[in-house]
């Protein structure tokens, strides 16, 4: 497409001007059109390569307020001895003619030259001298000055006229001193052929509702765009990044035909603990590790056949073949409602329900867990776990190997790999680790392991291998959208969740 | 988690040979514990709750020295008799009942034995003893003490000594209040109207349990030759064990124990007792648990890699491993001896049916329509606080659920209104560009009593468009496309709410139930939140849409 076609209606009315012209106020003023508009036009010229802009910031001198006037009048001192060389002044006839101060200037100015006398009648009579006389003849420096086209660069100035307006910026408000920024537009080679088109095409811009049932388009060409230029950013409505995640990973345990757990935040101590055999007096029961309910502090337990399987377990193994904690169980220790330490609690509850005849079961859950720390840039008392479980007769620790690679492959982790681990509720424990493929290193990603019977018999009445797994998300979160601080998973910066991409597994 | 740290000159002395250090790095990670740093003369590593006998360069040392293949099976620690006595009288029933003891000869202590003998001590403390609450250990040189000992209970102001790191004499009770192992273990003893004491035959105290010792009595140095090693609590078996690991880690220095007798009131126990324990197992049972096929000599073989002796159908678990509590337990140190990384991933190929949870399927439909209108979908914390949940939305309820130990401040309080989430969310974007029209879907929690917990979990979803032209007709017709959307019916009644301006808030209303709000912002709450844009918003609890 020829570049004439192509150009704005403005860049056509611009163009050819530069030819001759090379600023923006000349190029207003020959193509009239508004200075925005002409600057408009320069840059998307600029833009195709037509001409070049140089900016340059240079001093300036303007003309200010009363230089406009005298300029038209003239300076002051000349209408003072123009007054006086016709005859004799007073000063209230002077006054008629200039304003106090000016005279007042003017009286000391044209004093120190000698160019008047003054005598002391009734009032001050001001009359000329010769010297006077002279000066009216010819125009000062200060005059010639005042006549040039401003706004004038103060470098171009020549030595008399750098004197004079020394002079003049001494004075009120005649001429004022500006730093600006001074735009010359050149054509560049192509430009200069361009400007030679005939530009003076009619082509349509805008194709209007008005104008395609008219149909006046037929028979006439429209203004090409150039439609390799970027244009302004827009957004739509979208799902909260970390949902878009927890959505594809929720997919992956639904594929692999597993039935998603959902379940409640705050919980007594007996479903999040005491069922999965955590020990009354673990550590991670500490006020420091967990965050318990100040209202309601504390909860129901359930029903009291369950109720005192879970203690004598915990007290003496009941009938799990366990030797038990060998301490007491305390019932209100278990009441202690607290925010769930894992999702991990959901399980328990699932277990408590699932009948023998529904065996083999898989469930997962996604959700948010909960930690009592201090937060900063890698620690958030709020964080995402997945947990899943596998309850079948014939399950195994192989087996709970195989579904955690095959979960992680599908996250894009092919390596995983086990080390041996510590949980109170599972035996044999595995620290579960993928290899980074771009970190090149190890990342422990979670826990994982088979209940022990002192969580399985107690919850379900009879003994299954279950395998659970319970994997962090926030660090997987954190790396698909490189963000630095965790805490900015939850910032809900309306910025950033318009412009971050998709999740795209 | 604990961390030993062990040098390793000790260590390479004590698996015999110096292992490169990636070798090391590995077998550390793959025996079960972390390793937390390693240089040329120590490694640090973390240890697991359930392993206390590896607090100890002893412990570690024995554990990789098996798991090594340098010195497998079961260990014999020879316990000769001292026939010294500790006496327990009836005082200390209801303030420390149990005590254990023994003896240590032949101690050749340096610089070095004597920083492991406080480490090991100290670890045991924090961990396994849960610190000192459940058992606290004591350990003196035996040639300060005239036998026979007592453990008793004393009134505080009858105890009086000089107490370790003191430069006088003090009563229990000045030890608890200005002495700084006094302040920190003080809890422990708080109530108590008697303080449990062991003393000598010279009626000389040799420590207040479980807070210190005697200076006079109570300090190893490396001019100890023998010690007297105590340990007490309410629970015996966890002092039995305590006990056990502490005289193993000393036998491995190289001392040789000796047994005390500990006379009851109502009986005579002989301590420390090192010879194993017999735990049944099946062979078969911990193949399937582990989806392997060991035949008795391959079990054998990685049973004693782990420490373990192997009887026919008995496992000889060593007297330092309190965890072992069911066969289990058993299977996880097979496993570490077999390999973690030996074994071979295997998914099962057997079908069962896959369920997304049904709310949660019309989570997401309601997403699809939201996004679709151009609205950005938030997630925010489900902890927050009072003044921003309650008294920026102008509300007075009081059925909030608080929490009773959060570390922040700002962080009390379970999200009260998915609302006032946004609008904290409007306020913290207030230089970003408008219009902000938001959505979230999540829980608010109230206090009800119908609920297990006392806590009712309401799912909600909230909608807050924001920008000069945010209005009531706004929001209406958001509300109205999703009704539609979803095939549902709904009224909306005239109401008044604080959050809200009074005459442009209204009820909505499904099925004669009322489900939540929606209208314009009141401006004092947009003021609270520093937002200086009209917004419109609502509020519905969403379970009620889904039915």
């Amino acid at each position: 497409m020829e570049i004439a076609k192509k150009l704005h209606p403005l860049e056509r009315k611009v163009l050819p001007h530069i030819v001759n012209h090379s600023s923006i106020s000349e190029l207003a003023k020959v193509s009239g059109l508004q200075e925005v508009e002409v600057m408009r036009a320069c840059q998307w010229l600029e833009n195709r390569a037509l001409l070049t802009i140089k900016s340059e910031e240079a001093d300036v001198i303007d003309l200010d307020i009363n230089g406009h006037e005298y300029r038209k009048k003239g300076l002051p001192e000349r209408i003072f001895l123009k007054a006086i060389a016709e005859k004799p002044h007073t000063m209230s006839e002077l006054s008629k003619k200039l304003s106090g101060e000016e005279i007042n200037i003017c009286i000391g100015q044209l004093r120190r030259i000698g160019a008047i006398e003054i005598k002391k009648e009734a009032e001050l009579v001001f009359s000329i001298t010769d010297s006077g006389r002279k000066l009216l003849e010819k125009e000062s420096e200060d005059e010639r000055l005042l006549k040039k086209a401003f706004p004038l660069k103060l470098d171009t100035l020549t030595k008399t006229e750098s004197l004079a307006a020394d002079e003049l910026l001494k004075r009120k408000q005649i001429i004022k001193k500006d730093r600006r920024i001074e735009r010359t537009i050149t054509l560049t080679h192509e430009g200069e052929k361009v400007a030679k088109e005939n530009l003076d095409i009619d082509l349509i811009d805008k194709v209007t509702p008005k104008l395609l049932k008219s149909g006046d388009w037929k028979g006439k060409e429209f203004r090409a765009y150039d439609v390799e230029i970027n244009v302004p950013r827009i957004s739509g409505g979208k799902r909260h990044f970390t949902n878009q995640a927890l959505e594809y990973i929720k997919s992956i345990w639904l594929e692999l035909g597993f039935k998603e757990m959902t379940g409640h935040s705050v919980h007594t101590s007996f479903w999040d603990l005491d069922a999965l055999f955590v020990p009354q007096d673990h550590p991670a029961r500490e006020m420091q590790d967990t965050f318990y309910l100040k209202t309601p502090a504390k909860g129901k337990l359930p029903e009291k056949e369950l109720v005192s399987r879970i203690k004598k377990t915990h007290e003496d193994g009941w009938t799990t073949g366990s030797l038990g904690w060998r301490g007491e169980w305390s019932s209100e220790k278990a009441k202690e409602n607290i925010l769930r330490t894992h999702t991990t609690v959901l399980s328990a509850l699932t277990l408590s329900k699932l009948k023998k005849e529904d065996l083999p079961a898989k469930f997962f859950a996604v959700g948010k867990c909960y930690r009592n720390e201090t937060m900063d840039w890698k620690h958030l008392f709020e964080f995402y776990q997945v947990e899943g479980i596998v309850v079948d007769e014939d399950a195994n620790f192989s087996n709970l190997l195989g579904y955690l690679k095959e979960f992680f492959r599908k996250m894009g982790y092919p390596d995983v790999r086990i080390r041996p681990g510590h949980f109170p509720y599972t035996e044999p424990s595995a620290e579960v680790d993928v290899f980074h493929p771009i970190r090149k290193e190890w990342v422990e990603l979670g826990g994982s392991g088979i209940f022990r019977p002192e969580v399985t018999k107690p919850l379900m009445g009879y003994p299954v291998p279950v395998l659970a797994w319970g994997l962090g998300l926030d660090r997987i979160i954190k790396e698909y959208w490189e963000i630095q601080d965790l805490r900015d998973s939850y910032k809900n910066d309306v910025k950033q969740l318009r412009d971050f991409k998709m999740w795209l597994k | 988690m604990p961390t030993v740290t062990i040098n390793r000159k000790v260590l390479d002395r004590i698996i015999g040979k110096k292992l490169p250090d990636d070798k090391l790095k590995d077998r550390i990670s793959m025996l079960g514990t972390d390793l937390e740093r390693m240089d040329d003369s120590e490694i640090v590593v973390e240890i697991f709750p359930n392993r206390p006998d590896m607090l100890s360069e002893q412990g570690f040392g024995r554990a990789m020295c098996s798991f090594l293949g340098v010195q497998t099976g079961l260990r014999k620690y020879d316990v000769k008799k001292s026939g010294e006595k500790v006496i327990v009288t009836k005082e200390v029933k209801d303030v420390r009942p149990f005590t254990v003891c023994a003896i240590a000869r032949n101690l050749k202590l340096d610089d070095e034995k004597i920083r492991e003998i406080i480490q090991v001590q100290e670890k045991l403390h924090i961990t396994f003893c849960r610190k000192r609450k459940k058992a606290a250990i004591g350990i003196y040189p035996l040639e300060k003490i005239k036998m026979p000992i007592t453990f008793t209970a004393k009134k505080p102001e009858d105890i009086k000594f000089r107490p370790l790191e003191a430069n006088r004499e003090m009563a229990a009770n000045e030890i608890l209040e200005q002495h700084p192992t006094g302040k920190e273990y003080a809890h422990l003893v708080k109530g108590l109207k008697k303080y449990a004491v062991f003393q000598d035959a010279n009626s000389e105290i040799l420590s207040f349990t479980p807070i210190i010792n005697s200076h006079k009595t109570g300090k190893v140095t490396d001019a100890t030759k023998e010690v007297f090693i105590e340990v007490s609590g309410p629970s015996l078996h966890t002092n039995e064990y305590v006990l056990n690991i502490l005289t193993c880690a000393l036998a491995d220095m190289g001392a040789q124990i000796y047994s005390m007798e500990v006379v009851y009131p109502d009986k005579t126990i002989t301590t420390p007792n090192l010879s194993p324990r017999e735990v049944d197992y099946s062979l078969d049972f911990l193949n399937k648990t582990l989806g392997i096929s060991l035949n008795h000599k391959e079990f054998k073989e990685n049973m004693e890699k782990m420490g373990f002796g192997v009887e026919k159908d008995k496992v000889l678990v060593p007297c330092y491993r309190p965890d072992i509590i069911h066969q289990v337990d058993l299977a996880e140190d097979l496993a570490i001896a077999y390999g973690y990384e030996t074994f071979i991933p295997e998914l099962p190929k057997k079908a069962t049916p896959g369920e997304e949870d049904a709310i949660e399927k019309f989570r997401k439909k309601v997403s699809i329509l939201l996004a679709g209108l151009n609205m950005l979908e938030t997630s925010s914390y489900h902890i927050s606080n009072k003044d921003l949940q309650l008294k920026k939305m102008l509300l007075k309820e009081k059925d909030y659920v608080e929490l009773a130990n959060s570390k922040s401040e700002d962080y009390t309080l379970m999200r009260y209104s998915m609302l006032a989430s946004l609008m904290q969310i409007l306020g913290e974007n207030t230089h970003n560009e408008y219009p902000q029209d938001l959505y979230e879907m999540g829980y608010i929690f109230r206090q009800d009593d119908a609920e297990e917990t006392g806590v009712r979990e309401d799912l909600v979803l909230s909608i807050v468009k924001c920008g000069p032209d945010a209005e009531y007709t706004k929001i209406r017709q958001v509300l109205d496309y999703l009704f539609t959307s979803l095939d549902m019916k709904y009224e909306v009644k005239e109401a008044s709410h604080p959050s809200y301006m009074e005459g442009r808030c209204a009820k909505i209303i499904v099925g004669g139930k009322d489900i939540g709000y929606l209208g314009e912002l009141n401006p004092q709450v947009l003021e609270n939140f520093g937002v200086s844009m009209p917004a419109a918003g609502m509020e519905i609890k969403f379970w009620v849409i889904y039915k």
